[in-house]
């Protein structure tokens, strides 16, 4: 169906590079929003206030500019601080690192939202239950929060997940030469532009729909053992 | 920090903003039409009407929206004896009008799976009892399902409509002058990098809550019958005869 007159290879390996730039990307963000989550539901004014001003800005600006910022600014930044205290260094990002640190830091304030309504999902009494028992905060969050919490943040992180590997396609931006940027470069080569990004989206669509196949196995299982009206 | 920078791009980076609103009106007003219909065909019980819907919306919603505008903007090239032959090469020649044939493609999948939810949203009573009042098809659709879908969807329209907003940055990817546009074009000519970026992400960020306190105000003047009437502690304590 595809001619791509031997292209084909650099789309494969492009994908790999999509999935592990998504892969990185999504670690990342759960890390992330699990900080951000304990910020928000904290009681430390510092920390609240640092969450909540984390996911109100990175969820005003879109991603494509928030990817510049990241990966044109910040080295700008620190030689420009480093200038004015006197050294003279020369900072260059790695396309890879600077797309996970990015996506992840982005997607990173959606996981937070998913991760904060999680906590709130589950029945306070869990909680106060644990602490009656005579466990640390620390002990009650890892034993008896933690492990409901995934339950609830299942059906949002999967969401997270499936906008995250789509928003990968950004990175071609800044020369990862990820699905994207390799069609990119194919299309110089052979000049079949329809052709080569046709097998690109549907390369994209296998992702979403594997994923979506995914997302309601690990539901299912998630899910074993708990009672539905 | 270089502050008289940022002071001299603002005019150009609000007409960026300009042609980012203007795309964003556009796609959504066309998207929105497009959804109603395809919203309704994707509920159809008849698999000619439904599967193509579904198609359409399994395809845009997943796939990135930068391979879809290059799949219309480039891949418009290698059909182009044939376009100029019908006369639409004129059209797809233009990186602005591929933009937004993309964008409009693109809201109107994600606004008809919202239509969708809204649509099976609806209470059963309400369509029952219509039915039960003779009304059927169209003037059902057109009374009852649709207002009341419509006012079940708002909150995730509003959502869909910030997506849209933010994700006509990508546009700049293909030379269009947006805000992104502009933003990159003056970085690249004076290297203020983080002053730049972040003076335009200060205004898509303005932008950005503003649009959601408009939908916060629709959603809060449409509820007005759902809440609690306003009560005067000083006129609830006085008796009624």
């Amino acid at each position: 169906m595809f001619d791509l007159k031997g292209y084909g290879w650099m789309l494969w390996e492009g994908l790999s590079i999509t999935l592990m730039v998504g892969f990185c990307s999504l670690l990342l963000a759960m890390v992330m929003g699990l900080l951000g989550a304990w910020g928000k539901l904290s009681r430390n004014k510092a920390a609240n206030l640092t969450a909540t001003t984390y996911t109100t800005v990175i969820r005003g600006i879109p991603e494509l500019l928030l990817l510049l910022i990241i990966f044109y600014g910040t080295p700008t930044l620190i030689q420009n601080t480093a200038e004015s205290m006197g050294f003279d260094i020369l900072l260059d990002f790695n396309p890879f690192i600077a797309g996970v640190l990015t996506l992840g830091f982005i997607y990173g304030a959606f996981a937070t939202e998913v991760f904060r309504g999680a906590f709130l999902a589950i029945p306070k009494g869990q909680g106060e239950a644990a602490r009656a028992m005579g466990m640390s905060r620390m002990l009650a969050f890892r034993r008896i929060l933690m492990p409901q919490m995934w339950r609830f943040a299942l059906p949002g992180l999967g969401n997270v997940w499936m906008v995250l590997i789509k928003a990968t396609a950004l990175v071609s931006v800044i020369g990862l030469e990820e699905l994207m940027r390799k069609s990119y470069i194919a299309m110089g080569a052979i000049k079949l532009p329809f052709t080569l990004f046709f097998a690109a989206a549907m390369m994209y669509l296998a992702i979403t729909a594997v994923s979506m196949l995914g997302q309601r196995y690990v539901e299912r299982w998630a899910n074993r053992g708990i009672r539905r009206a | 920090m270089d502050w008289q920078i940022i002071v001299d791009s603002i005019p150009a980076l609000l007409e960026g903003m300009g042609l980012t609103v203007q795309l964003t009106l556009i796609s959504l007003v066309a998207g929105f039409f497009l959804a109603i219909p395809l919203g309704v065909m994707r509920l159809s019980s008849n698999p000619i009407f439904s599967a193509p819907a579904l198609g359409y919306v399994f395809f845009f919603r997943g796939t990135p929206l930068l391979v879809q505008i290059f799949l219309i903007y480039y891949g418009s090239g290698q059909f182009r004896p044939f376009l100029q032959e019908v006369g639409l090469w004129e059209f797809f020649r233009e990186a602005y009008f591929c933009a937004l044939l993309t964008l409009i493609l693109n809201t109107a999948a994600y606004t008809t799976e919202i239509f969708r939810g809204g649509i099976q949203a609806v209470p059963h009573g309400e369509v029952e009892a219509a039915r039960a009042c003779g009304m059927s098809g169209f003037t059902l659709y057109r009374r009852i399902i649709l207002p009341k879908a419509l006012r079940l969807a708002l909150p995730a329209y509003s959502n869909e409509v910030v997506f849209l907003f933010q994700s006509t940055s990508l546009v700049s990817i293909i030379t269009l002058m947006d805000l992104t546009g502009v933003a990159r074009v003056i970085v690249a000519r004076t290297f203020d990098v983080y002053e730049i970026y972040i003076t335009a992400g200060l205004i898509y960020l303005v932008v950005t809550y503003g649009i959601l306190w408009v939908f916060r105000t629709v959603e809060f003047k449409l509820s007005g019958h759902l809440r609690d009437r306003a009560v005067d502690p000083v006129e609830a304590l006085k008796l009624h005869p």
